[in-house]
């Protein structure tokens, strides 16, 4: 298994362009692209969740998926790192690649695409039994990393990049859900981040939270695309405004429209994506 | 790209030092459960087929005579089930008829009538009921209730129902009425706490439909909640049957172990369970052995009828906390 | 009219309050048994408890005096033989049940489960004899373990079963996101945050199974003197209950009060810790 992974597209070119041998990128892959999704379509069951979308996510920026409930926006942040198979009797065509793999080939596990393309829940969910250091650490260590120095160190890198490390660094043998609901949000954030993934996955991250938190998540968002790619979820428009650079509207499982976020907000091409971000629908 | 690569080239120290998912590990846990799973298929049929095995010779040499022939002679090799099964039914209908009304009135008092505080201290108590051992309930059954009811009850039922073949004949004290009441002690839990969840899962619709016709408590508890709940108490009674046909030791310790088939319920009686639980170690021939196991696949047998129906009535409620009470 | 409608309500009124009396005194009788076993237990039990009760083996037949030491320890190496085979294949199979199987699979194994949940306790112990006693020659503690342990199987499946799927889906897809393999994620994370509940469905189980006689009545067949060997018959605290209670003895009686105290003593610590588990749990995952 990990030969296989190991000897992908984009490593191996990696590998080469270490050794100074690799011919200019550009001539592989779309510059700064980490997804290009081309005709995915999914069903549950007999019901079609996604109809025909291609789109193409933009490395180190944040892609906002916005639409009314029930328009696919989740099936689709979920079918990036193959989440939705977990829901019995899907099924999906189409292509997604990462970095030019395909993460639906037969040789590429699950597992490893959801290390590479990490996720935040809608609720926050640290692991009850679990301590507040022992939630950061745990994805590392259930995929077999025991080195504790190592994790240790993971451990405060990954709470210092969401923001977290100083509110808690004295308390992380507290359990995990002793702390507030944006706080808890953010310990998801650092648990997703200490297995670094190459892009975060966000379900209405601050839906359950007070606009305090809201805003404190928001901030951490505009400063991880440094390093991360992020495709983010929401059903709130100013929230996709602020935080996005690019945004993608679906309707009824169908991308409507997808451009950078300012010209969609401002000078949308479809009558459907006016109709709902000028709020007469939805 | 150039970020896209820089980014990835560090992350393989994190990535790398990761184990690679194993295929192999996700199914052989699966299957390990599945395999685990599948035990209780494998009980049924394992049940079965050992009594089958062990009775098949008793079974070719008395067919259906052994189900309805009333001698149990092991020196002479006669081997007839009858006493034991009519034991068995006449011990575990004196139990429902004593314990279904007093089971659904208590469940009845515990979710429509009772003030709110009592509630759960009283189904606590009843749970702690359902948590004394078999043995201990027949040891009280022998040296405190027997003599009690041989002194009181029992000589105040024969001066006024005498008359009747139930009640007639010597008091000896371990007898079929013994045996029935200490059944019918071992099952109330089981049958007020099954139909305590039957009469919880009841809409609080139909309750309120009937107080909105100004039912007093008792008529809306009797019209809106007793009757829409029928079925699923008659399945608390299948339930509790089930339980009542395969109780053993404390049956066994009061019931006087007779087998004979007479009409007074003050006349000693035995049990399939029973004569099981006394003769099975003292099997001293092949074929007495064989009747023994024959008697156990009877048992099965009425006691797997017995739960299936009881199972698939109280389905049809599908609520899971009525089968959490069943355990 | 409007009198006559009155006194109906009134008379409405009564019938109302008489039935909550009736079935106010059903409750009472349901719980008078337990009062008056407690009681008798207390009062015979506690005054043929002593230390020699707790520490001797029993006297030669006839003779007064002995203990139950073996049948108390004897218990505990069944308990522990039977949670051998019980718990981890309850357990794994409760695991399945929720985690993997599909709709139908899962109505027909509950089904089986509830319905074996239903065989008479004696039936598992005939079968355990026919199956090893006779095939190996011998009663022994290996039998009586194991008629113990199949019958805590579908009990311990049941409440696993069912706990597990208490546990919130946010934990499990949080910890698939990681990239942690489902069986790790299963155990590392769902069993973890299950492990309240499956330990009570255990200790229920335990509970269960620690009062049942008839099972052992020809499996383990109790013994007088220690059991040196687990493949030798094995004393029972229930089954050393019931011989003594219906030998002509009263020294032996007076023994299987104590005995009966004893036993109801330890089923009813595991009843009150599995109250205390159960108190966290429902604060704790739902």
């Amino acid at each position: 298994m990990e030969n296989l992974v190991m000897e992908t597209p984009e490593r191996t070119v990696m590998e080469r362009m270490e050794k100074g041998t690799a011919p200019p990128p550009e001539a592989e892959t779309p510059a700064a692209c980490t997804f290009e999704v081309k005709n995915l379509s999914i069903w549950y069951g007999e019901k079609r969740a996604i109809d025909n979308v291609t789109l193409d996510v933009a490395s180190n920026a944040v892609t906002a998926i916005i639409g009314p409930s029930g328009c696919g926006k989740s099936t689709f942040l979920r079918a990036l790192n193959r989440m939705h198979e977990l829901t019995p009797r899907t099924r999906m065509e189409g292509t997604v690649l990462l970095h030019g793999e395909d993460l639906y080939s037969n040789t590429i596990d699950p597992a490893i695409v959801r290390r590479r393309v990490g996720m935040i829940f809608q609720k926050s969910n640290p692991f009850p039994t679990m301590t507040i250091g022992e939630n950061v650490v745990i994805g590392l260590r259930l995929n077999g990393v025991r080195n504790q120095r190592f994790l240790n160190e993971r451990l405060e890198k990954s709470l210092r990049m969401a923001a977290l490390w100083d509110e808690v660094k004295d308390d992380l043998h507290k359990p995990g859900t002793s702390l507030s609901g944006g706080q808890q949000q953010r310990l998801c954030i650092a648990r997703a981040l200490a297995v670094e993934p190459e892009v975060v996955l966000m379900d209405e991250p601050c839906s359950a939270l007070d606009p305090i938190a809201t805003a404190k998540i928001e901030e951490l968002i505009y400063e991880l695309k440094s390093k991360y790619t992020i495709v983010t979820v929401t059903h709130n428009m100013q929230q996709a405004g602020r935080i996005s650079d690019y945004t993608a509207f679906m309707y009824l499982g169908r991308l409507i429209e997808f451009g950078p976020t300012t010209k969609l907000f401002t000078n949308p091409t479809e009558k459907q994506t006016e109709d709902y971000i000028t709020g007469r629908f939805g | 790209m150039a970020v896209a690569a820089s980014i990835i080239g560090k992350e393989r120290s994190v990535q790398a030092r990761m184990a690679s998912p194993s295929r192999f590990a996700d199914k052989a846990f699966e299957w390990l459960t599945l395999a685990m799973a599948l035990a209780v298929v494998v009980l049924i049929i394992l049940i079965g087929w050992q009594l089958w095995i062990g009775s098949s010779v008793a079974i070719r040499k008395f067919g259906f005579h052994f189900l309805v022939t009333s001698t149990w002679d092991p020196v002479a090799e006669k081997f007839g089930a009858l006493p034991f099964i009519y034991g068995t039914l006449v011990s575990s209908l004196i139990a429902l008829l004593i314990a279904v009304p007093l089971g659904i009135a208590t469940a009845a008092y515990l979710t429509e009538l009772a003030p709110l505080w009592i509630r759960q201290p009283l189904t606590s108590l009843i749970e702690m009921l359902a948590a004394i051992p078999s043995v201990i309930l027949g040891l009280w059954g022998i040296f405190v209730m027997i003599p009690w009811l041989r002194d009181y009850p029992f000589p105040w039922l024969k001066r006024f129902f005498g008359w009747t073949p139930f009640f007639s004949g010597p008091i000896y004290g371990p007898c079929m009425f013994a045996g029935g009441i200490i059944i019918a002690v071992m099952i109330l839990p089981i049958i007020t706490s099954v139909s305590r969840e039957i009469l919880r899962s009841v809409p609080d619709l139909q309750r309120e439909a009937a107080y909105g016709l100004g039912a007093t408590r008792w008529e809306a508890t009797r019209i809106a909640v007793l009757s829409y709940a029928k079925k699923g108490l008659f399945g608390a009674v299948i339930l509790g049957l089930g339980r009542a046909l395969g109780e053993t030791m404390a049956v066994t310790m009061v019931i006087g172990n007779t087998p004979q088939i007479a009409a007074s319920l003050f006349k000693p009686g035995y049990t399939l369970a029973s004569v099981l639980a006394n003769e099975f170690t003292e099997a001293t021939t092949d074929m007495y052995l064989q009747a023994l196991f024959e008697i156990g696949l009877v048992l099965f047998g009425i006691t797997i009828l017995v739960n299936l129906l009881a199972q698939l009535l109280l389905r049809t409620i599908a609520t899971t906390s009525a089968t959490r009470a069943v355990q | 009219m409007k009198p006559r409608r009155s006194g109906n309500h009134t008379w409405r009124k009564i019938k109302s309050a008489l039935a909550s009396a009736i079935a106010f005194i059903s409750a009472v009788l349901v719980i008078a048994p337990l009062g008056l076993v407690f009681f008798h237990l207390v009062v015979n039990g506690a005054s043929s408890l002593n230390w020699d009760f707790l520490t001797k083996l029993p006297a030669p037949v006839g003779a007064v005096g002995g203990g139950m030491v073996n049948a108390i320890v004897g218990s505990l190496e069944l308990l522990a033989l039977a949670g051998a085979i019980g718990i981890p294949v309850g357990v794994l199979g409760g695991v399945y049940l929720a985690e993997y199987g599909s709709a139908r699979i899962n109505s027909i194994l509950r089904f089986l489960a509830d319905v074996l949940n239903g065989v008479p306790s004696i039936t598992w112990g005939v079968v355990v004899y026919g199956l090893v006693v006779l095939r190996f020659k011998g009663f022994s503690a290996y039998a009586g373990g194991l008629a113990l342990g199949l019958i805590m199987i579908p009990l311990i499946l049941r409440t696993t079963e069912e706990v597990i799927l208490l546990v919130p889906n946010g934990y499990r897809e949080a910890a698939l996101a990681l990239g942690v393999s489902r069986w790790k994620t299963i155990v590392h994370i769902v069993m973890k945050t299950a492990s309240k509940g499956i330990i009570t469905g255990i200790l229920i189980a335990l509970a269960r199974v620690g009062g049942e006689t008839a099972p052992l009545l020809f499996t383990a067949f109790g013994n007088r003197f220690w059991n040196h060997s687990l493949s030798q018959p094995i004393a029972a605290l229930p089954l050393q209950i019931f011989t003594y209670a219906i030998s002509p003895y009263d020294d032996w009686h007076r023994q299987a009060w104590a005995g009966a105290l004893v036993l109801v003593t330890g089923v009813f610590c595991v009843n009150v810790l599995v109250r205390i588990l159960t108190r966290g749990r429902t604060a704790s995952v739902v």
